[in-house]
């Protein structure tokens, strides 16, 4: 579960002075389904989710995440959490299998439960014939792979993910969008940002439209296209942008 | 605080910079290359080169004495030198190196010599030029031999004794080891080249574990992590401490290995034969100079992974690292120069403090009181850099600068 309450963000900027880059964001999102922070460059979508993930503290509101509040516990928001972005990318001189091991073991998993966890994911993602490989060796799909088995080591409860297949191919990105339904199917919570109406349109169950770090629409599709008389999810997104 | 995590950062970061060839150059290769290069390879050099040059025959011209012929004959039969025929531009001869030096003889030497009245030999020679300064001390040995073999035929000559000229002998007598001897010749050496390759490598890791970190992408995923920033920085810096650590053990290793080897390959080629020195360092002293670097490399790793975390990227990290070397080469080489002593004061200046200490640790001196103070002053400088490394480890604006 994870629960946002009027979180807010400043940055102090030499051009910019002090902006807001999140402003008074409040929504909610259950466990078995998919928020979508939808948003263009620069909206403050990935700010919402590093706060979210504890990787930035927020300057306003607060937020739970698996029921723990992301100042006062961060560590463990952090263990409860899985997250993935493009700049998450995996340490290129250890092996796939290394690497899975290091954030295995910084999560506290045993001995043990780490390589029944490992073993199992590598036969479930495939990856067993690279995982003695270098990840700077990998191809851009297996490096995907790397980080998805990276992300569900310690088996979270919620799943970040800040536009995950921006860059992506065709191929490695339905990699991540499997992935993605997948974390859904088994029961966890899943906050999803894209700027690809597409994506958002095939993953999410509700949508939250942000732009200038403020939440400007949220709801179904359905909910969207009724509230907005438009069809498409880019018509209804440019309107909701432009009132 | 969680020694568990600190532990497993720190292994990984290990695992990690072993596998980066410029970590491994600069912690492992230059250590143990540096030392035999600088050492026996410019000793080598430099003794075959000093060999040769005393191996020539110096070409020395003679100007007057035609008056003269008993020491021009002497002069002629001399085997060391090779006479040359008087020229006027002899000067410049000598600067453009063309003979090594010129002998003026005064207008009737011998006649003077017997009458025994006081003449002036003059030598003429290229100061600071070796081969020019070894043609002219043959000559200057040559008629200092000359005017003793004078005085010994005055003295005989009034049936007087030979030691009247010479009534009492000057002696100068060692009375320090020569380890002692040899270790305040090379002392200076080993803090500075200890001190430096300490600084150098750490220099790598800091930059891969910080900047490297944030070029590469990979500080989101392990902030993402539930490891705390406390514990990662302090797994990072051991990892720099060690790199910097194993560097300065290498590069004190390599330098006892030289000595002992240097030794041995310059007395075979040198012509002068074995010194006499003892160029080695006791193990003691290995120990201590190590103990007493310990410190310095906490600050070391503690300051430059401050600084590459500032960076943006891998090259921004190496600009403002590069310009740190000559903070701690000038207080190196400050503490090789000669008249430069340990006192109170200078043990709270940093690096220069453990340069002068290293320098009589390996002279076999054990200043015990200012090697507590200079220990506990390093500590706390290190502390205080370490602390800083922590501080900015928590702040956003360092770890996401764009």
């Amino acid at each position: 579960m994870i629960e946002v309450n009027n979180l807010g963000k400043q940055f102090r900027d030499k051009q910019r002075g002090i902006f807001r880059a999140v402003d008074g964001v409040t929504f909610s999102c259950r466990p078995g389904q998919i928020y979508g922070l939808l948003g263009a460059n620069g909206a403050g979508k990935t700010t919402t989710l590093r706060m979210l993930a504890t990787i930035l503290g927020p300057t306003t509101g607060s937020a739970t995440v698996a029921g723990y509040d992301i100042v006062r516990e961060p560590q463990k928001v952090r263990a409860s959490v899985g997250f993935l972005s493009t700049a998450t990318a995996l340490y290129g001189r250890l092996t796939a299998q290394e690497m899975v091991e290091y954030f295995g073991r910084l999560h506290g998993l045993a001995e043990p439960r780490l390589h029944c966890n490992l073993d199992a994911l590598f036969q479930r993602l495939g990856m067993n014939d690279f995982r003695d490989r270098r990840c700077d060796k990998l191809s851009t799909g297996m490096k995907q792979k790397v980080s998805i088995a990276r992300t569900l080591v310690h088996d979270p409860s919620v799943m970040i993910f800040d536009e995950p297949t921006a860059g992506l191919d065709v191929l490695a990105a339905r990699t991540i969008v499997g992935f993605i339904r997948e974390c859904r199917e088994t029961g966890k919570t899943v906050l999803f940002s894209t700027h690809l109406m597409s994506e958002a349109e095939k993953l999410c169950d509700t949508i939250g439209i942000i732009h200038n770090g403020r939440l400007m629409a949220e709801g179904t599709l359905g909910d969207l296209r009724e509230r907005y008389l438009q069809n498409d999810l880019e018509d209804i997104f440019v309107r909701v942008v432009q009132a | 605080m969680s020694w568990r995590n600190v532990g497993v950062v720190y292994r990984k970061e290990l695992t990690d910079s072993l596998r980066d060839r410029r970590t491994v150059l600069s912690m492992i290769a230059v250590p143990i290359l540096l030392m035999p290069m600088l050492t026996i390879g410019l000793g080598v050099v430099s003794v075959l080169l000093f060999g040769r040059a005393m191996l020539e025959i110096p070409t020395v011209m003679v100007l007057g004495g035609q008056d003269s012929p008993a020491v021009l004959a002497a002069l002629h039969a001399l085997p060391e030198i090779r006479i040359v025929p008087a020229r006027p531009d002899y000067a410049q001869e000598i600067s453009e190196k063309q003979i090594r030096a010129a002998v003026e003889i005064p207008r009737d030497f011998d006649a003077a010599v017997a009458r025994g009245d006081a003449v002036t030999v003059r030598i003429d020679v290229y100061q600071g030029e070796l081969k020019s300064g070894f043609g002219a001390d043959r000559v200057q040995k040559f008629f200092t031999d000359y005017r003793d073999g004078v005085v010994r035929q005055r003295l005989q000559s009034r049936q007087l004794p030979a030691r009247l000229a010479a009534p009492f002998v000057i002696e100068q007598k060692n009375v320090v080891a020569p380890e002692k001897v040899g270790g305040e010749l090379i002392g200076g050496l080993v803090p500075y080249f200890v001190i430096l390759l300490c600084l150098t490598g750490a220099m790598y890791p800091a930059i891969d574990l910080t900047a490297g970190e944030k070029e590469r992408g990979t500080i989101e995923t392990i902030l993402c992590s539930p490891v705390s920033r406390v514990h990662l920085v302090l797994g990072k810096f051991l990892m720099v401490l060690t790199a910097s650590l194993f560097t300065a053990l290498l590069a004190i290793l390599s330098m006892g290995m030289t000595f002992v080897a240097g030794k041995k390959i310059l007395e075979r080629l040198s012509p002068l034969n074995a010194t006499g020195l003892a160029l080695s360092i006791s193990l003691k002293a290995v120990v201590w100079v190590f103990v007493m670097i310990v410190p310095l490399a906490v600050l070391f790793s503690a300051a430059l992974l401050a600084i590459a975390l500032f960076a943006k990227s891998y090259k921004e990290a190496q600009s403002y690292l590069s310009p740190l070397t000559v903070f701690v080469i000038l207080p190196a080489i400050v503490s090789i120069l000669p008249g430069v002593d340990l006192n109170a004061g200078l043990s709270l200046i940093p690096v220069l403090n453990t340069s002068l200490v290293s320098k009589e640790i390996v002279a076999g001196t054990y200043p015990w009181n200012y090697m507590a103070l200079i220990f506990a002053s390093s500590c706390l400088y290190a502390a205080g850099a370490l602390a800083v490394a922590i501080h900015l480890f928590q702040r956003e604006d360092v770890l996401f600068r764009t």
